[in-house]
């Protein structure tokens, strides 16, 4: 089943068009994987999945971009429910200047939502909770990375999100918190659908279900991550994941 | 293309000559088992089995390089196709190499023994053989399909002298059961070419695997 459906995006930044016809379909509860070089367009698309290129002025997408069927890029959309459903993880981990209790418990609290076991449940769902049980009241910051990372993770559960988004998640980490990292999305990705952008090619072919290349802004290919990363279909693929790309 | 893993470029085409070299190996063996058998010439068929050794280093050689290239270059794609492709030819011809020797050894057995007629098919049939392995070769070097179109073509060839020995076997020992030793080594060689031709087969199987993607049996 298609979560999200994408035809005929464009986005322009200002003069510059940043994505040209993009249409794809990502699956509900998969792993998908956006590749390419840089300057390409993946964390652009990405961001246009819970609308946080309009922080970017000067933007403007046109086309349809569908989540569940409702259409992401109509000004009347609800960004704060938007951005509750689909949630971000960037590059380095973000955790807030609070405990990491705090963290987690930030979203729901803003939503007004009943805490409950939600903490609880979000650092599990992470596996954190057992890690941290006896430190939920000190600072975040004291974390390692990949533990931030974590949190960070945890954070976005804990308000109930449909769609993980993921912006090169282990770029600022070691191969071993890499591969954490890695596990953990196998095992969210039975209740959620995660898009991750990512320049480490073994980690799109180890960790994604899907994968997409992007180049100049356009989609390349769309496939199956074994049957890209063994036989693409399009040579500029070929080129790119092969190191030829220049 | 830039040309920016010219160094992986360069190992992957260092691979290829080394299948190459290690084909040649056994297209020297073959024709030096079948003019062995040709001209009884005992010594020449001691220089093929010796041989057998090149090959081995070569299968292990190779297999060194496929692991090493797999762990540093993480290869991808036609990459990846090209060297685990690698890896089940060199294991086709070492078999082949092994088949060789066997031949080798029963020309050995043959010297000095009576001639039969169905002995003149050997040489025949091992010329077809080296037909196909030379396509083969040819094919990796020129990355061209249609030459292991041929080549399963000709594998064809190959069985059909393999029954026709058969047949040749079985009509010498009736009519005079006592060349049957000699008429059984025959139909041995001749097994022997036979699977020689199979595993060349296999060797274009996955050569078109590396150069299409797709795995399927060509062989019929």
């Amino acid at each position: 089943m298609h979560k999200i459906e994408v035809d005929k995006l464009n986005l322009y930044y200002g003069d510059f068009h940043a994505l040209k016809d993009v249409k794809v379909e990502i699956l509900e509860k998969r792993i998908t994987s956006i590749i390419g070089p840089s300057g390409c367009g993946k964390s652009t698309l990405l961001r246009v999945f819970n609308r946080m290129n309009d922080l970017i002025e000067g933007v403007k997408a046109t086309g349809s971009v569908r989540i569940d069927g409702q259409q992401v890029l109509d000004p009347q959309v609800e960004l704060v429910t938007l951005r509750k459903k689909v949630g971000m993880v960037f590059q380095r981990p973000n955790p807030f200047p609070l405990s990491i209790y705090d963290n987690v418990a930030y979203g729901p609290r803003l939503h007004g939502q009943k805490l409950g076991d939600i903490v609880e449940k979000s650092l599990s769902a992470v596996l954190l909770f057992d890690e941290l049980k006896d430190r939920l009241r000190e600072s975040a910051l004291n974390l390692s990375l990949e533990q931030q990372q974590r949190l960070c993770i945890a954070r976005l559960l804990a308000v109930c999100p449909e769609v993980i988004l993921l912006d090169e998640p282990c770029s600022a980490l070691d191969p071993y918190a890499t591969l954490k990292i890695e596990e953990l999305l196998q095992l969210l990705k039975k209740d959620y659908t995660i898009l991750i952008v990512t320049h480490n090619m073994q980690q799109a072919a180890r960790a994604s279900d899907y994968t997409f290349y992007m180049l100049l802004g356009e989609m390349i290919e769309y496939g199956e991550t074994q049957e890209v990363f063994t036989n693409p279909k399009d040579k500029r693929t070929e080129e790119y994941i092969t190191g030829r790309f220049g | 293309m830039d040309g920016i893993r010219k160094t992986f470029e360069q190992e992957l085409k260092d691979l290829e000559d080394s299948i190459m070299a290690m084909g040649l190996t056994v297209m020297e063996m073959l024709k030096g088992a079948s003019k062995a058998f040709q001209k009884e010439d005992d010594k020449l068929a001691e220089q093929v089995i010796a041989l057998d050794d090149k090959v081995d280093k070569y299968n292990v050689d190779i297999e060194t390089k496929c692991l090493q290239l797999i762990a540093t270059q993480q290869p991808m794609a036609r990459d990846l196709r090209f060297i685990a492709s690698t890896m089940r030819i060199i294991s086709d011809i070492e078999r082949m190499g092994d088949y060789t020797i066997d031949v080798a050894k029963f020309a050995r057995r043959l010297m000095g023994k009576p001639k039969l007629a169905a002995a003149e098919d050997i040489p025949n049939m091992a010329e077809l053989v080296m037909n196909m392995l030379r396509e083969t070769l040819e094919a990796i070097s020129r990355k061209d399909l249609d030459l292991i179109t041929k080549m399963i073509e000709d594998d064809e060839k190959v069985d059909a002298a393999m029954r026709h020995m058969f047949d040749a076997v079985l009509l010498e020992i009736e009519k005079k059961p006592l060349v049957a030793r000699e008429a059984i080594y025959l139909l041995l060689m001749s097994r022997y070419l036979e699977r020689i031709a199979d595993h060349i087969t296999n060797v274009g199987e996955r050569i078109y695997y590396s150069e299409t993607g797709e795995l399927k049996e060509l062989h019929v």
